[in-house]
């Protein structure tokens, strides 16, 4: 192979270089960006596609910035999520995923949680839609939401032991756990 | 009932008098384990395994002063149409457990329903039963050879799900496909769209006790399916879109093929009018059934034609245009009711407007390649690997390690027949996703349901549920 600029080496510098924006250029975020000063923002514009906008937020502060995000015009919820980047700190990160239809924009709040400590808000008061998909970073990531109604397992077997999803969770050669097989075996 | 032991023990006994086939420890746990999952007399004393076997776990529905998620339940948490009758007093409500084997939930759903004579007060839906960690599976497989795993997500729309895929590392790679692959691809997932929606009105006609619309649904499907066969070699799950375009250019005369879907779909959809459009049961059963309003609709992030139906403008075609598609004329079919008929009208009706982007693409089909020739991305020719070094090496390197993706994340969402279908594709710079999240569409609508079901009556929870079209392989991935 050829040591020549790979088309990966390109695209590199695409989401790591210039499109990385400390602020965004868009009102909304701005008038957000004014009230939370701890807030960080990133934006990454896409060779095709809508440009992507991300809130790094810090944990204490979550359940007041996805309200003002709210009263923004943010009025869509759409997903939330996990991610386990293992090495990092801090371990976790919850994505939430905003869309406000009126301003045809879409808004990812990150909030980066602890590994020793994996609790955060759970804005399911906010938003009602968010009960399921924290129900469910609780179930494959074990990540605790204070606040949230009915924490309980959603896709796995109420007997599962651990969170499959965490990167320390191995695949392959778990028994497979189902509810009642310790009478049946 | 009392004999039944008896029963069981003369089993074991013959069993164990056939030494060749069986050794005797075999046959007395099968005969233990009759007996341990033999049936309980009323009246009787309860034996140890009724308390296990009726346990429902942390998913149990509570008395409705002990229960947490009791606003969920009761979906009144954005508008209140909850009627309370205090005149009914706690022996009076019943728990209705549908599913997860009942035939109308469309797989593996199960739903709590907490009734009141014939109505229905509380709704859990309980979901997990095909759950297959597909999200983990996702973190194992190469870039190149995760369309495989998306595409059984959701298996009536697979295309919509391999070209969200598709589209979330194109945007982490930052290739660009060539006008032809893109065209394939808005072809393909629109013919998709039709398909589900063909299969939608055809369970759904059933659910609700059309059975002849059933056989119709089918009967039009098929000819979308046997074009998808002849083009990707597979009626369901194709992984024909890959990153990079698609997997191999459509067949000679395939523009014959759409027409004769094109024709036959819509002499169906006639048909499907004059058989439902007037017919006084199909509307008694429909109208102002399993409404859900637009704030609710927001608040639960219930998208697609479930979210149309209840006037919401938006399409995410026209709000975040992928593929090429803002180059071909359509409209959004709007409702006004939120209702299970506005449902059927906005989907019968996004089939015509899929015809008419179908019948753009064979018109403005441009030629050229049909995936990029980046050969770090898509792999040579065939013909290419006989005469040149650097072709075999790329094929090699492509099906033995895979290509890499940059470090990075992307949220990348399609309109799929049932509504906003998101992957959200976290890489770290290696040939595998780090993390792929799918957000899918019918997730949310399952959630939703408490707030259509609340307060109608136990036929028209069927009705609901059916209107709402879920793929369970979608919810539970």
């Amino acid at each position: 192979m050829s040591d020549e600029a790979t088309p990966q080496d390109v695209a590199d510098d695409v989401v790591e270089g210039a499109h990385v924006r400390d602020l965004p250029d868009d009102p909304i975020l701005a008038g957000l960006a004014e009230s939370f000063a701890t807030v960080e923002f990133t934006s990454f514009q896409p060779i095709v596609g809508p440009r992507q906008d991300t809130a790094i937020v810090p944990r204490d502060d979550l359940l007041a910035f996805v309200q003002a995000v709210k009263d923004a015009g943010f009025e869509t919820f759409i997903d939330a999520c996990a991610v386990d980047h293992l090495n990092r700190e801090p371990r976790y990160d919850m994505v939430i995923n905003l869309l406000s239809m009126e301003h045809t924009q879409r808004l990812l709040i990150k909030v980066g949680i602890p590994g020793e400590e994996p609790t955060v808000a759970s804005i399911s008061s906010i938003y009602t839609g968010a009960n399921f998909y924290e129900r469910e970073a609780w179930d494959l990531f074990g990540i605790v939401f204070e606040g949230h109604t009915d924490l309980t397992r959603i896709l796995l077997p109420d007997e599962w032991e651990g969170h499959p999803l965490r990167k320390n969770y191995s695949i392959g050669a778990v028994p497979v756990q189902f509810k009642g097989s310790h009478k049946s075996s | 009932m009392s004999d039944i032991p008896d029963t069981v023990e003369g089993d074991a006994e013959v069993l164990s008098d056939d030494p060749p086939v069986e050794t005797t420890g075999g046959a007395m746990d099968s005969a233990d384990r009759l007996r341990e999952h033999d049936i309980w007399v009323a009246g009787t004393e309860e034996p140890d395994w009724i308390a296990d076997a009726t346990d429902e776990g942390a998913q149990e529905m509570l008395p409705r002063d002990l229960e947490p998620g009791l606003e969920l339940q009761r979906g009144v948490v954005v508008d209140d149409d909850y009627l309370e009758d205090e005149t009914i007093i706690g022996d009076e409500r019943q728990i209705l457990n549908m599913g997860p084997q009942h035939p109308a939930t469309h797989g593996v759903l199960r739903l709590h329903i907490e009734l009141e004579g014939e109505t229905v007060r509380r709704v859990k839906p309980i979901i997990g039963y095909l759950h297959t960690g597909m999200e983990k599976t996702a973190e194992t497989l190469p870039y190149i050879s995760g369309g495989t795993n998306v595409t059984r997500m959701d298996y009536l729309s697979p295309l919509n799900n391999e070209l969200c895929y598709s589209l979330a590392v194109e945007q982490l790679l930052g290739v660009e496909i060539p006008s032809r692959a893109q065209a394939i691809r808005v072809l393909m997932t629109e013919l998709n769209r039709v398909s589900s929606h063909l299969i939608w009105v055809a369970t759904f006609g059933m659910d609700i006790g059309a059975l002849s619309m059933m056989i119709y649904g089918f009967r039009e499907r098929e000819s979308v399916l046997a074009f998808f066969e002849k083009v990707t070699g597979l009626r369901m799950n194709h992984n024909y879109i890959r990153p990079g375009g698609v997997a191999a250019d459509l067949p000679e005369g395939w523009e014959d093929d759409v027409e004769g879907i094109l024709d036959t779909v819509r002499a169906g959809l006639d048909d499907y009018q004059d058989l439902l459009n007037g017919n006084p049961i199909f509307l008694d059963r429909t109208q102002g059934v399993g409404v859900i309003t637009p704030a609710e609709a927001h608040q639960y992030g219930v998208t697609g034609p479930i979210a149309r139906a209840a006037g919401i403008n938006f399409d995410l075609r026209k709000a975040f245009p992928y593929s090429g598609i803002e180059q071909y004329e359509f409209d959004v079919p709007l409702g006004k009711h939120g209702d299970v008929f506005d449902r059927y009208l906005v989907r019968m009706e996004e089939i015509r407007q899929s015809f008419r982007i179908v019948e753009q693409v064979m018109e403005t089909m441009p030629a050229g390649d049909y995936r990029t020739d980046d050969r770090k991305i898509t792999p040579p020719p065939r013909k290419r690997i006989d005469e040149s070094m650097e072709a075999l090496i790329h094929h090699f390197k492509l099906f033995t390690e895979g290509f890499k993706a940059p470090a990075g994340e992307v949220y990348q969402a399609v309109e799929s027949p049932r509504g906003e279908l998101g992957m959200y594709l976290v890489s770290k710079g290696g040939a595998k996703p780090w993390r792929l999240h799918v957000r899918t569409p019918s997730f949310a609508t399952v959630q939703s349901l408490p707030v259509m079901m609340t307060d109608l009556i136990v036929a028209d929870v069927i009705a609901t549920l059916a209107s709402l079209d879920p793929v369970l392989g979608d919810v539970d991935r």
